[in-house]
């Protein structure tokens, strides 16, 4: 049984439809890389995932338990076995990383504060922040942060981590040590990654199934090989790096049409 | 014409929205206080309504007590040069102690917290929406109406009566300053005269209007944080707008109630 399974999933802001009719299952212990261009639907699809927000219509089921409708008590359930790092960290800016990390220990669990502390420092060290819990956020580097929002995410060992682009903004070499760090946790933990993500490299990297989303609709799902040698041309073009023919999108034409006519007027 | 009705309908609808949210978040925020009581609450809820507490209150002393007695200062001098002409020098005293007890000290109190910490919240609770803390929060089953509103409702609420408490006897002991130096009045006097002209029920009316306008400025300043969309800038904006809507909703509410004391409490 899947450990989170999405069925006919919509999604709409506005009017405007951005997940239009998604299925998807995602294994336990997997690594599912949701990869897609801006704008794809790929946060907004996060964002159902968390029951950060309602769907129009479709079900999404963690653990067994719908959160499109579930009760409170329900969703705090499943949020308990779920651990987020989200794109820009998220870290509590007025908290210490280490009370930052220890916040949902306090709060969730009766431990007492010595083990907490140690629990604290055993994640911070997970993450190679062993040494830096007594910082604020704000005194931290961009990679720094990500860590240490990692370091947040695995407090309560949840069973299901989501890191929404984990590399986004940061030099190739600090994206490599968290793709090393998202294996490492892996295979220590056993728990299922979910990762957003635009990056090819880190994608091929610490995926075990790529799924990848154009314009709110999943274009290919497979495994890395299969993605990569699949011929679906939007895959390729996304592959390929081949860019968007701006002048074809209706918009652009229409703007160049008018303009054309306008210059026509004037002669 | 329609297009006159159809802005005036969609003001007014957009006003009753208003109302509504600040209803459910001012419901859902008591179901939330036991959490940030002492001694039955959760310990950290209550620490975070100590900081608070210090925040609101203690940080305002100052500012509160130096506007109180400027204001002590004006009302006296501008009620003796009128009642001086007609030798009623001695009504100065019951004007400065029922004036203090009734409005001016629980008011005075509420434009001064307005503006410090109704913005102050806007900005805090803004802030963490726009850079993701409150999702985040979210997804560590942490709701925060318990989590931020309810130490800061709670502390506003103990705050702002003792607050306004400490702006009557300000304003108060300025007018009995004015006394003692322009008619040679004894402090002694000046206090037995006070003690004459206010009885139990303008102290209580003041702290019941107090408590009213710690719920007005507590929930404006939060909802406005929680309703920001976008950007920096609409923090901003919604910092602002929490100064602005709290302190008009203040003065309203202050005439409902002085309306309502002076009809049903005849004296």
């Amino acid at each position: 049984m899947p450990i989170i399974s999405i069925r006919d999933l919509v999604v709409e802001y506005d009017g405007r439809r951005i997940l239009d009719g998604l299925n998807l299952d995602i294994e336990h212990g997997e690594t599912l890389v949701l990869l897609g261009g801006s704008g794809s639907g790929k946060s907004t699809l996060l964002r159902q995932i968390l029951a950060l927000e309602r769907p129009k219509s479709g079900s999404i089921t963690v653990k067994g338990i719908d959160i499109t409708r579930c009760s409170t008590a329900e969703l705090k359930t499943v949020r308990h076995s779920l651990g987020v790092a989200f794109q820009s960290a998220a870290l509590f800016n007025s908290l210490s990383v280490r009370d930052n990390v220890a916040l949902t220990l306090r709060e969730h669990t009766k431990l007492a504060p010595s083990i907490i502390e140690l629990v604290v420092w055993m994640k911070l060290a997970v993450v190679g922040l062993g040494d830096f819990g007594k910082l604020h956020p704000q005194e931290l580097s961009g990679g720094m942060k990500k860590r240490a929002a990692v370091a947040r995410a695995l407090a309560l060992e949840p069973e299901i981590l989501v890191l929404d682009e984990p590399s986004a903004g940061l030099d190739p070499i600090v994206a490599a040590e968290l793709d090393d760090l998202i294996l490492l946790l892996k295979e220590a933990f056993q728990m299922t990654v979910i990762v957003v993500t635009h990056e090819m490299p880190s994608a091929f990297r610490i995926a075990d199934r790529i799924a990848m989303l154009y314009q709110g609709r999943f274009t290919a799902i497979g495994t890395k090989d299969e993605i990569r040698a699949s011929q679906n041309p939007r895959v390729r073009q996304f592959l390929d790096r081949v860019p968007e023919d701006m002048t074809k999108t209706s918009a652009i034409a229409d703007y160049f049409e008018k303009y054309l006519q306008t210059q026509e007027a004037y002669r | 014409m329609a297009t006159v009705l159809e802005s005036v309908g969609r003001r007014t609808i957009s006003e009753l929205d208003y109302v509504g949210s600040l209803n459910i978040q001012l419901w859902a925020t008591l179901r939330a206080m036991g959490s940030a009581l002492p001694f039955v609450g959760n310990r950290y809820r209550w620490q975070a309504t100590v900081r608070q507490i210090l925040q609101i209150g203690v940080d305002a002393l100052p500012m509160v007590a130096l506007m109180a007695i400027c204001t002590g200062f004006i009302l006296a001098m501008q009620g003796a040069s009128e009642l001086r002409r007609f030798g009623a020098m001695h009504y100065v005293i019951d004007l400065v102690a029922v004036g203090f007890t009734r409005e001016l000290g629980p008011l005075l109190t509420a434009i001064a917290v307005s503006g410090r910490s109704g913005s102050s919240f806007a900005a805090e609770i803004g802030t963490m929406k726009v850079t993701e803390e409150l999702d985040s929060l979210r997804v560590m089953a942490l709701e925060p109406v318990e989590f931020l509103l309810a130490p800061k409702y709670l502390a506003a609420l103990i705050s702002v009566p003792c607050l306004s408490i400490v702006s009557n006897v300000c304003g108060i002991v300025a007018g009995g300053l004015f006394m003692f130096f322009s008619t040679r009045l004894a402090p002694p006097l000046y206090l037995r005269y006070v003690l004459d002209s206010i009885v139990l029920r303008d102290v209580i009316t003041g702290l019941i209007k107090s408590v009213a306008f710690a719920t007005i400025i507590a929930h404006v300043g939060c909802l406005e944080g929680f309703r920001v969309r976008g950007g920096p800038d609409s923090v901003g904006r919604s910092t602002t707008s929490a100064v602005v809507k709290a302190t008009f909703l203040v003065i309203v509410s202050d005439a409902v109630f002085t309306a309502i004391f002076y009809f049903t409490v005849k004296s």
